[in-house]
């Protein structure tokens, strides 16, 4: 066989740029063969009188001044108007972290600083809203956008990420005052800000009790372990209507005639309670990921297990699991307006209240629609942070 | 039963079985297969070698339009790849492929494995068909697997049924897409053994490899690829104990 | 080494100790809780027996009933009402948003762009919105919006809209309706027999046997012959028409504002979730398998049914009994609307007659069976259908 004489180092030469024209991309896309054609067509047809319905219906036959004229009570119900500034302040504080962690980290973050950006912007430019309320979110604003630069000269990560840390207490203390600041009980929060608070409460306090709870599932001591399951499987078993009715009917009961609890603080035991057991579960599978070889290369270092479980185990345990967190914190999120069903006024509550008042009759499905979107917005937000930080960590790729 | 191709025509005077004219391809922006050039005799052995990345993998799997290419002519047996999905299933009935996952389907025993295709495919007969798998566990040497499920196997073992499967499509071409790289080192020997009885009765095979000795042993010419292109080829004593490229002789030191 | 190790370092006490501290601190704490509750409840002159569920509970439930119930009969009687509405919205959810939720799954892994982005935002909307908003704004915002019973909306006069509920013509059983129903079902048995079978040939001799239409002709044929035999459609259908006091409507089929609001506020929350499970139960098959099946030469529809499918509900049993158990526990968000499941109507009871513990206790015991039962299904047909590995 006679050897062939092979050219080489050929060039390497950019691809050929397959030019799809527009009317290529339709065909493609949507009228391939002929039953694509006619389901393209029929689809068509009905998206298109339900779009032009709706919009017919928000631009021109809906009332939104039950929205409008409710705007302050819906979004934070009862809380005094000249302690709004309060919250005003942990908004800010959330906009200057948010602002410069997307300056240093950059990413998935500074999707949510744009987030909160356009919401803040929004929300400042709505016709209907005071002039406190324009200042503070354009302070919001300027702050974020200031301190994203900053961020991007100076990283000062440390300072950050214990901002990030001291922020759910610090907001609790403006918020609720302890006498140092006027105190404004938990009985006065309500609308979004009482939705906002209970969620994120049932999560920073579930927090812990689900690490133990998911330890305790893996532990070899026979007791704690089935107490730990037992627990779980409960909680699971059963809807958060009822731990919510157990809670605000039975724990005062359990507690005794010394300890007096208030409606939302007993709320905010069962969604704690509630929330730890699936939590928990999440935790789980991040922990059962972990190889083998981790535990016995600790082992073998010589670390004690306590030492091994905070340092080597839980770090890579609960990095794994962020996005499924970030998932049970939306599920938390959606689930807080249960809350509405035993009498406390959240944003849902609150939307029923005034939907009620004789003179916003027949207003109800604008109101209802608001909260809708509201959600909406918040929980899209968060499971598109989820997607991406799961993409980063290459989890569920193939 | 399988017909055997043992034909006594030298290579050269036989018929083209695979033409490869210009093909180009690319990732993205990542050339991967340059002007590639290559024609395959009927009955001939060609093993491919390569560093990894050099886009052999690549090459193998346009064969059965597994990956498009953007530039260039495919022809196989007769029939040239175009975006015609006929052409195309022609082409995939003729050639059987052997990945280097296995890829067998875990739902489903060894014997459904092997004939799902000749029944749903050829549309042969149930009993024709049974009896060509069994025949054919029998010729990988694993008869008594043939109610188990994949996940049962070994590795080895696993790669044999999935030489049996496409063996059962009856195909003129056999593409083997680095059969033996995830298996263990005793199990590949089972598979060798296996290719090397397929190559003498005279079956067209395209093997991407990093055995060299079954290359040297088995091959009737050898192709090096490197940076998406052919560098050099020719038979397992020119390309082993004379390389001309550089590259070729690097390559070789690197591996042998 | 006789020297003795203080007995907490020894490797096999310390674990018993650290169970024994854990079991005390327990007991301490469940003590103390059931003792402070048992106090109360001697306070307030209340005992834990439930003796109650025979009284009389004095109480109607309007609407949906599935068996007979008036004021006059027992709590216990009551209790059965909310539990078998529970099962009914729970099971007709099940099965409508599994429906959905696959044609919606399927269509985001469709090649049309229109079909893939409709159900695209379709989920993303209905997922990411409490499912208690959903529910109050089907029930107040749409069924209770509908006109008064007097002036409804109404096609044909056959299906009316109010806000007294939604009725349409509903098919009215006959004598001979079993006639027609057993021969349909031996039509269906048949017809899937006669698939199977023809299948089979179509394997067994490699020629084309056309199963479809087979199956095509044993049903007609099983529509067909009860009707010559009996000389009469299956059912008459009863047309829904308004009472004569206006308040309600006879005959037909009605679906309650509260039982309609529930049921589309479940079927479009899950559905949006089981899109995702199928979507992503398909894309988990492994890539591999689809090379393998395409280098076979397998037809994309052949390689769907006999490849992907078979390895993609695999992959997505346990997420779906979770849904399943999800759209169960869900549906005591009825209680928000009215519908009188078991939530609803134990918390009526519980608000009548302060036995809080007891029912709270029958409500969770009833949600766990429900949880139990949906589980061990689950799990024996994921068992059943487990690939089996070395």
């Amino acid at each position: 066989m006679n050897r062939e004489q092979v050219e080489t180092n050929l060039p390497i030469l950019p691809p050929p740029k397959e030019k799809v024209t527009f009317f290529q991309w339709l065909k493609d896309n949507l009228f391939s063969s002929w039953y694509n054609t006619l389901f393209t067509i029929a689809l068509s047809i009905l998206l298109f009188s339900i779009i032009k319905g709706t919009l017919t219906w928000i631009f021109i036959d809906a009332d939104w001044s039950i929205v409008t004229s409710n705007f302050k009570i819906l979004m934070s119900g009862q809380y005094p108007a000249v302690q709004l500034w309060r919250v005003w302040l942990c908004i800010v504080l959330l906009a200057s972290l948010l602002g410069f962690s997307s300056g240093i980290w950059n990413g998935t973050i500074t999707h949510l600083s744009i987030f909160l950006g356009s919401l803040l912007f929004i929300s400042g430019i709505l016709p209907f809203v005071s002039l406190e309320t324009r200042i503070w979110t354009f302070i919001g604003l300027a702050i974020l956008i200031v301190g994203h630069f900053i961020g991007k000269k100076i990283p000062i990560k440390k300072t950050i990420l214990i901002g990030w840390f001291l922020l759910f207490p610090i907001a609790i203390f403006f918020i609720n005052g302890f006498g140092v600041l006027p105190k404004v009980g938990t009985n006065l929060w309500g609308g979004f800000l009482l939705t906002i608070l209970l969620a994120t409460v049932a999560i920073v306090c579930s927090f812990p009790i689900g690490v133990l709870l998911a330890l305790g599932r893996r532990s070899k001591l026979p007791t704690i372990k089935y107490f730990c399951i037992f627990y779980i499987e409960f909680i699971r078993g059963i809807p958060l209507i009822t731990i919510l009715f157990v809670s605000s009917i039975m724990l005062p009961l359990f507690l005794g005639q010394g300890v007096e609890l208030n409606n939302i603080l007993r709320a905010m035991i069962g969604l704690t309670l509630f929330n730890a057991a699936y939590l928990a579960e999440n935790v789980r599978g991040g922990l059962q990921a972990i190889p083998r070889g981790q535990y016995e290369a600790s082992h073998a270092l010589g670390l004690s297990s306590p030492l091994m479980t905070c340092f080597i185990i839980l770090p890579q345990a609960l990095r794994s699991v962020i996005p499924a967190m970030v998932g049970q914190f939306i599920a938390i999120f959606k689930d807080t307006t249960l809350v509405t069903i035993i009498g406390i006024i959240d944003i849902l509550g609150m939307a029923k209240n005034v939907a009620q008042n004789p003179q916003f009759l027949g207003q109800q499905m604008e109101v209802f629609l608001f909260v809708a979107v509201v959600f909406f917005l918040f929980c899209y937000a968060l499971s598109y942070t989820s997607r991406r930080i799961e993409k980063s960590l290459g989890v569920g790729e193939r | 039963m399988l017909e055997e191709f043992n034909d006594t025509t030298p290579l050269e005077d036989r018929e083209n079985i695979i033409e490869c004219k210009d093909l180009n391809k690319w990732f993205g922006d990542l050339h991967v297969l340059k002007n590639v050039h290559l024609n395959v005799k009927k009955g001939e052995v060609l093993v491919v070698l390569g560093p990894s990345g050099s886009g052999k993998s690549t090459f193998i799997r346009t064969l059965n339009a597994l990956e498009e290419i953007q530039k260039g002519t495919i022809t196989i047996d007769g029939t040239t790849l175009t975006n015609d999905l006929s052409d195309i299933e022609t082409i995939r009935k003729e050639t059987g492929m052997v990945f280097q996952q296995f890829n067998l389907f875990p739902h489903m025993t060894i014997l459904k494995n092997i004939m799902l295709a000749p029944i749903w495919v050829r549309k042969w007969p149930k009993d024709k068909v049974e009896k060509i798998a069994l025949e054919l566990l029998d010729r990988v040497g694993i008869p008594e697997q043939a109610n188990k499920y994949p996940g049962q196997l070994s590795g080895g073992q696993q790669q044999r049924v999935a030489i049996a499967r496409a063996l059962a499509m009856q195909p003129k071409i056999m593409l083997f897409d680095e059969p033996t790289s995830a298996l263990d080192p005793e199990m590949i020997k089972e598979v060798l053994d296996v290719m090397k009885e397929l190559a003498k009765t005279g079956m067209t095979m395209v093997v991407v490899t990093h055995e060299m000795n079954f290359a040297r042993e088995v091959a009737d010419r050898i192709v090096l690829f490197d940076y998406g292109e052919i560098i050099e080829s020719g038979t397992p004593e020119e390309m082993f104990d004379n390389p001309q490229h550089e590259r070729t002789k690097l390559f070789l030191s690197q591996i042998l | 080494m006789n020297t003795t190790t203080p007995f907490w370092r020894d490797k096999r006490i310390k674990p018993i100790l650290l169970q024994l501290l854990f079991v005390i601190i327990i007991g301490i704490a469940m003590f103390y809780f059931i003792n402070n509750a048992l106090t109360g409840l001697k306070r307030m002159g209340l005992s834990l027996s439930y003796s109650f569920l025979n009284s009389t509970a004095s109480f109607d439930i309007s609407g949906d009933k599935l068996i007979e119930y008036s004021a006059t009969d027992k709590y216990s009687r009551a209790i059965l009402v909310g539990f078998l509405n529970t099962l009914r919205v729970a099971i007709l959810g099940i099965i409508f948003a599994t429906i959905i939720g696959v044609i919606l799954g399927i269509a985001r892994l469709s090649n049309n762009w229109l079909a893939r982005n409709t159900s695209k935002v379709f989920v993303e909307i209905f997922r990411n919105t409490p499912l208690l908003v959903q529910m109050i704004i089907w029930y107040s915002a749409v069924f209770l919006t509908l006109p008064l019973i007097g002036d409804n909306y109404n096609f044909a006069n056959a299906i009316f809209l109010s806000n007294r509920g939604i009725a349409i013509p509903w098919f009215k059983p006959i004598d001979i309706t079993w006639i027609w129903l057993s021969f349909i079902v031996l039509g269906i048995i048949g017809a899937v027999f006669t698939w199977k079978w023809k299948i089979k040939q179509q394997v067994e001799t490699g020629k084309r046997k056309y199963p479809s239409i087979w199956v095509f002709g044993t049903l007609l044929l099983s529509i067909i012959f009860p009707f010559v035999v009996t000389q009469s459609g299956p059912f008459t259908l009863s047309i829904p028409e308004i009472n004569p006091n206006g308040r309600s409507f006879v005959g037909g089929f009605v679906i309650s504002p509260s039982f309609g609001a529930v049921l589309l506020a479940l079927v479009m929350y899950t559905s949006a979730f089981i899109a995702e499970i199928v979507r992503s139960g398909i894309m988990g098959v492994n890539k591999g398998q689809v090379e393998a099946a395409q280098s076979l030469g397998l037809k994309s529809s052949t390689m769907l049914r006999l490849v992907i499918f078979p390895q993609a509900y695999r992959i997505m049993i346990p997420p779906m009994t979770s849904q399943y158990l999800n759209l169960t526990k869900n549906s005591s968000l009825a209680v928000a609307v009215g519908y009188p499941e078991l939530v609803s109507v134990g918390n009526t009871i519980l608000n009548q007659s302060g036995r809080a513990i007891q029912m709270i206790t029958i409500m969770i015991i009833c949600y766990l069976t429900f949880s139990l039962i949906t589980s061990l299904l689950m799990n024996i047909f994921n068992k059943y259908t487990q690939l089996v590995e070395r």
